[in-house]
């Protein structure tokens, strides 16, 4: 289904094909040897250089291998795109795994190689931008979007070259330069891997700027559409921007309603420029009076005192205050300045927050829509909730308490309120975005505004944790209470910071920007950064812990791999990529899809699943009988149980403590369907047609749309006739070899349940959808391990709807297979298929680990031991409530081995020991989740 | 130091507008009640006086003007918020011309004042309710959506939520201010439901002094220096019930004003002043 993409892009490039050729050729001389050839790319090289001199190490990259791959890299162009599909892949594979040794010899030393091949990828990088540019045009920006496409078009050629070779993988990374523009105006170059995550990127930045308390900011660049988009830290970079430029802004995204409660005065400082901008911009509208103030303490903060002899009335004149500054304004602000007098930077940048906190539009972030009727309205996320608004006027707000669900399908967003004084039953209010894309951007600003300013924790470690479909409508990183938290551990002196006057911001705009290079040792670190996912910082205090069981899991797999299976040293490698996949969703304990080893996969529909909720039914397990059909036989049975357990610590003053939980029962309630909201987005998500997508990749899509709802069907009421279905999916699951990209017409009935079930979630973030959703299967494709993250999520979905004590039985049977039919030759690709039961015991009352009431997140410790098949993680969080103390316990057993578990054992074994262990605390949910995955390797 | 939002209630002037004899008869109304001329002016000179005296307010008396004989009323042609002041266009065509005096008053308070010039919007100051952290505009028969998103183009620093008035006149007709944060609201049905909008529509939380009668949930609250938190509020003549509730405020200076003559047409004690804090200006 994923097809669409990449055909799309094939298509456009043929064209181009020839002259790439030639400039690549061209290129290995102009990297090595710096004899200029006449073209503009020459020239393009030449600004180039000079602006990433500052910073870089200027090495020269070495020309013969890079000539080499350049001259393979060009045969290779003249490959049919299925020819070349396939190596790539696998190739792109292994580049993953040496890119993950990579990372952790860097962290030791920096060795020699490495260098060389960060400044031949930076070459090439460069090279990459020229060819962008085309028309040798002076400026710095990398892309453009006439040659949009072309970035994915080379990545896969190097690659190719190293088939032949594949110690030479390691020389291949391929870098791309990022722009960002900073709050202060100015730009921050850095170089990342083509496949980094948004994260790295972020880290980065946060890096240059010192800061610490990174929570409330993000990365977010225009799409095609010129629409605002948020880089999503957990997902791959050129995946999210796909054909834009790798230009990015620096920007706020969750405005903190107390600035007071920020710890550093840089983080004060960075909200100040953030609100200055959205002044300026009419982003935050303000009376004048309001205008005048505030420039006056921006005055204050980067000039100092009111200096009659410096400070003539022009002085302020570099200054913009206000969309549209008046004479007028100015005199005002001067005046105000001199009375500020002795007042310091910080000081003046809290009273400028303190009055800009409470401006009506702060931290509202707005979306055009239209309501029922067709009239235009605005919608405004915001921390306390969803503000609508007709013109300037508030016609409506839902509180995050007020909505029970938020959910999108199509073009249209919908809100679910709870019945309230006034209605007395739930009610759906719909409304009318200008296109699905923006449909599903504020269904996402709503979800990750929610996370972070009403929950303790984003949904739970559990849920967090893992790949999961749902994984990218989640918010993963920290809340703002746990961003609080954190911040009273920084301890630092606080760091230095150059304020940079409006004055110049101009001209740094206009001047070349700063090239920052990392060199690798130092994109090392950055990687180990980018490891530390969101969820990790969840508990700062587990974060080396949790890696090194990254460590842990990361050999112990490699060894059951290689004890297992006699591979060849390609599929080793193939193996190690989706171990060390696994290792770092480990250790980023982040929902993420797997960065794509597929670079411009065509991938078939999302694999199919079919979920059943029938308590206690078993649900059919053709497993078996792939296991048999399968000649090379990967099989890892996992088996995950997760015991959660709650100990409500004895109230201080009983009676008015009971009140209160009984208060806060609803709210609880609400986050848990909140988080079931996934389901119905999910449908949602996949009924949007795409703009940007081939026709191909429509047609396909629009089946899906039709069977919509039926699949809505087959999830709140499963009908018996679902039941056999998994049954005939397994049956009809057709050999690898299928590479057409052509949805056959099984398939997509197939897949129909899946999409309604899990696909939403796949396309969360950026439009190839369907390819999105193929990325999320390759974790299922490449190791088993990964894939049980997917379910993991799924007792969460079953948790909202039932109160007492409940069992309730989810069968996952996700053909994965599905997922790669289209281009992919699957000879060189073990294909997994993926088996999941999920079964959840649950307590009544169970407290949501998201429990909206202002809680103090006390402690929170993972501890993580292991054995030979099994590895135990405990995560312990303590939450101070209302001064109500609950700790909470979940553990995650995981099991692994290649033969049958019995799964009633190890549950009957897990309760007993988790009892045994803490006798004093109830047993509130239990999920096991059993996967069972085959990878057949069609040689 | 300069600080936006701050100090909620505190005036030091008033503009205040004296009664038309031809109020008793030409003044719109609701109901079909006879007004005693010479009761209603000595009821407004009383109102003046308290403004004047008892609380130390700089009061500006704006002359009555025969031929707008609703002209007392001097809330509903201005809206007044820190140093600005928005000339409303009042929904009832009679009243339009009282805009004049006001303006030129507010003018010479030196209070930047904006005008509302679109023709096909309408706003009553009676139907604004400050809240001192945002606006409420009642949609009335009298103020229409246009007129309330003027406001809101005007204070741009607040939220201006939009409120239906269903019953009652103006939104000012079963509620209004008792305190920071404190919201005097009538009892009826309407009162209620507006109330509740209201709640729904705001991020802040609000309390309530819920009030027996409608018509005496509209009182005046100012947070004035030597007397703290005053509120003028209904007589118990007027409304025993009512007067008991606000009698159990402890924390503040209660002046009961006597409006008996004026409610006759519609009038409300916060209909008869602009209040105006000169010293909030920065």
């Amino acid at each position: 289904m994923t097809t669409e993409v990449g055909t799309e892009t094939e298509v456009k490039k043929e064209p181009e094909k020839v002259p790439e050729v030639q400039q690549q050729t061209e290129d290995p001389e102009k990297a090595s040897d710096s004899v200029a050839p006449d073209n503009p790319d020459k020239q393009e090289e030449g600004s180039h250089s000079a602006d990433t001199e500052p910073n870089a190490t200027p090495e020269p990259s070495s020309p013969p291998p890079a000539g080499e791959q350049k001259k393979e890299k060009g045969i290779s162009r003249f490959l049919p795109p299925w020819l070349k599909r396939p190596k790539s892949q696998s190739l792109d594979t292994e580049s993953e795994s040496v890119k993950d040794e990579k990372r952790e010899e860097k962290e030791t030393n920096a060795e020699p190689p490495e260098e060389v091949s960060g400044e031949k990828s930076r070459s090439e990088a460069e090279k990459d931008r020229e060819e962008q540019k085309s028309v040798g045009s002076a400026d710095t920006q990398p892309a453009r979007e006439e040659t949009e496409g072309e970035p994915d078009e080379k990545p896969s050629s190097p690659q190719e070259t190293s088939v032949v070779s594949p110690i030479k993988v390691t020389k291949k990374m391929k870098m791309v330069v990022c722009h960002v523009t900073l709050l202060d105006g100015n730009q921050f170059t850095c170089e990342v891997e083509k496949r980094a995550k948004g994260l790295y990127l972020f880290s980065e930045v946060c890096k240059h700027l010192n800061l610490m308390e990174k929570d409330y900011f993000g990365l977010s660049f225009k799409d095609n559409a010129e629409q605002r988009c948020w880089l999503d830290p957990n997902k791959e970079i050129k995946r999210q921007i796909r054909n834009s430029q790798w230009q990015f802004a620096f920007t706020v995204k969750f405005y903190p309603a107390d600035p007071s409660q920020l710890t550093e005065d840089i983080t004060r400082y960075l909200l100040c420029l953030q609100l200055r901008q959205d002044i300026t911009s009419g982003r935050l509208p303000c009376s004048f009076v309001t205008h005048a103030l505030l420039g006056s303490y921006a005055l204050q903060a980067e000039l100092g005192d009111y200096d009659p002899e410096e400070h003539r009335l022009d002085y302020i004149s570099d200054f913009q205050f206000a969309p549209n500054q008046t004479k007028e304004l100015e005199e005002k602000v001067v005046e105000l300045h001199k009375s500020h007098r002795g007042m310091t930077p910080s000081q003046a940048d809290v009273q400028f927050l303190e009055n800009a906190k409470k401006l009506s539009m702060y931290g509202v972030d707005l979306h055009h829509a239209k309501d029922s009727e067709g009239v235009d309205i605005m919608l405004g996320v915001c921390a306390n909730g969803l503000l609508i608004y007709k013109d300037r006027l508030r016609i409506n707000r839902f509180a995050w308490p007020k909505i029970l669900k938020i959910s999108y399908k199509r073009s249209n967003f919908y809100i679910k309120i709870r019945p309230g004084e006034v209605e007395q039953f739930e009610s759906t209010v719909g409304f009318k975005l200008p296109n699905h894309r923006a449909a599903k951007r504020v269904w996402k600003v709503c979800v990750e505004h929610h996370t972070f300013f009403r929950l303790m924790s984003p949904e739970g470690p559990t849920q967090s944790k893992f790949l999961t479909l749902g994984s990218k409508f989640r918010y993963s990183g920290r809340t703002q209470a746990q961003s609080r938290h954190a911040s009273t551990m920084i301890d630092r002196p606080a760091p230095p910071f150059q304020r940079t006057s409006s004055k110049r911001i101009s001209r740094s705009l206009d001047g070349a920007p700063v090239v920052y290079v990392m060199d690798h040792s130092r994109a090392g670190d950055g990687n180990g950064t980018v490891e530390n996912g969101p969820a990790l910082d969840l508990n700062s205090d587990s974060k080396s812990k949790s890696r090194a069981q990254g460590e842990n899991i990361y050999v112990r797999h490699s060894n059951l791999m290689l004890e297992d299976l006699e591979k060849t040293q390609e599929d080793v490698l193939k193996h190690q990529a989706s171990i060390s996949e696994l290792k770092r969703s480990f250790m980023e304990a982040t929902p993420e899809p797997r960065p794509s080893q597929w670079d411009k996969r065509l991938t078939g529909s999302p694999a199919t699943t079919l979920r059943m909720q029938a308590s206690g039914n078993p649900p059919p397990h053709p497993e078996t009988d792939h296991r048999d059909a399968s000649k090379e036989v990967v099989e890892v049975i996992e088996e995950t149980v997760i015991i959660e357990e709650v100990v409500k610590a004895k109230p201080k003053s009983p009676a008015p403590e009971v009140t209160m939980e009984t208060a806060e029962a609803p709210q609880v309630k609400e986050e848990r369907s909140l988080s079931s909201d996934s389901e119905s987005e999910e449908e949602a998500e996949y009924n949007a047609p795409m703009p940007s997508t081939s026709i191909s990749a429509q047609q396909i899509k629009e089946e899906p749309e039709e069977e919509e709802a039926e699949a809505e069907l087959t999830q709140q009421a499963p009908p018996a006739e679902v039941q056999p279905q998994p049954t005939a999916e397994s049956s009809e699951f057709s050999p690898a070899g299928e590479e057409e990209s052509a949805a056959q017409p099984e398939d997509e009935v197939l897949m129909m349940p899946n999409e309604a079930l899990n696909g939403h979630a796949s396309n969360t973030e950026a439009p190839p959808t369907l390819e999105d959703a193929a990325e999320e299967e390759e974790p299922h494709i490449v190791n088993g391990n990964v894939s049980h993250v997917e379910t993991e999520h799924l007792p969460q979905v079953i948790c909202c709807s039932e109160p007492p004590v409940v069992k309730t039985e989810m069968v996952t049977i996700s053909d994965t297979f599905a997922a790669q039919k289209t281009e992919i030759s699957t000879k060189e690709v073990p294909i997994v298929h993926t088996e999941t039961k999920t079964i959840t015991y649950e307590a009544a009352q169970l407290d949501g680990n998201g429990d909206g009431e202002p809680g103090v997140l006390m402690t929170a410790q993972t501890i993580t031991s292991e054995s030979l098949c099994t590895t135990t993680t405990t995560h312990i969080t303590k939450t101070l409530k209302g001064g109500q103390s609950e700790t909470r316990i979940e553990k995650r057993i995981v099991i692994t081995g290649d033969s049958d578990i019995d799964h009633d054992q190890a549950l009957a074994q897990a309760i007993k020991e988790a009892k045994e262990q803490h006798p004093d605390m109830s047993v509130t949910r239990v999920v096991v989740h059993k996967e069972t995955e085959l990878a057949e390797d069609d040689d | 130091m300069a600080e936006l939002m701050a100090g909620f209630g505190i005036f030091t002037h008033a503009v205040v507008r004296a009664v038309p004899r031809s109020l008793s008869t030409e003044a719109l109304r609701t109901g079909n009640l006879e007004v005693d001329a010479v009761k209603a002016q000595q009821e407004h000179e009383e109102y003046v006086t308290v403004l004047k005296h008892r609380l130390g307010l700089e009061v500006i008396e704006l002359p009555a003007d025969e031929t707008l004989p609703d002209c007392v009323f001097v809330e509903d042609p201005a809206v007044v918020c820190g140093d600005t002041a928005l000339i409303t266009r009042p929904g009832a065509e009679s009243r339009r011309g009282e805009t004049e005096a006001m303006k030129r008053a507010l003018t010479e308070l030196s209070l930047n004042v904006v005008e509302m010039t679109d023709e096909t919007a309408t706003l009553d100051g009676g139907d604004v309710l400050f809240t001192g952290r945002e606006f409420f505009v009642g949609l009335s028969k009298r103020t229409n959506q246009r007129g309330a998103e003027i406001l809101a183009d005007t204070f741009k620093d607040y939220a201006v939520s939009t409120v239906p008035v269903r019953q009652g006149l103006h939104l000012k007709s079963f509620c209004s201010m008792a305190g920071p944060d404190l919201i005097a609201i009538g009892s009826s049905e309407h009162a209620q439901k507006a109330l509740k909008i209201m709640q729904q529509m705001s991020d802040h939380k609000y309390d309530k002094l819920t009030l027996p009668d409608d018509l005496a949930a509209n009182c005046i609250y100012m947070n004035l220096p030597s007397k703290g938190h005053v509120l003028l509020h209904c007589t118990p003549e007027e409304f025993p019930e009512s007067a008991k509730v606000f009698e159990r405020l402890k924390d503040h200076m209660l002046i009961p004003v006597s409006n008996r003559e004026k409610v006759k047409v519609d009038g409300a004690l916060t209909c008869c002043s602009v209040l105006i804090n000169k010293k909030s200006q920065m």
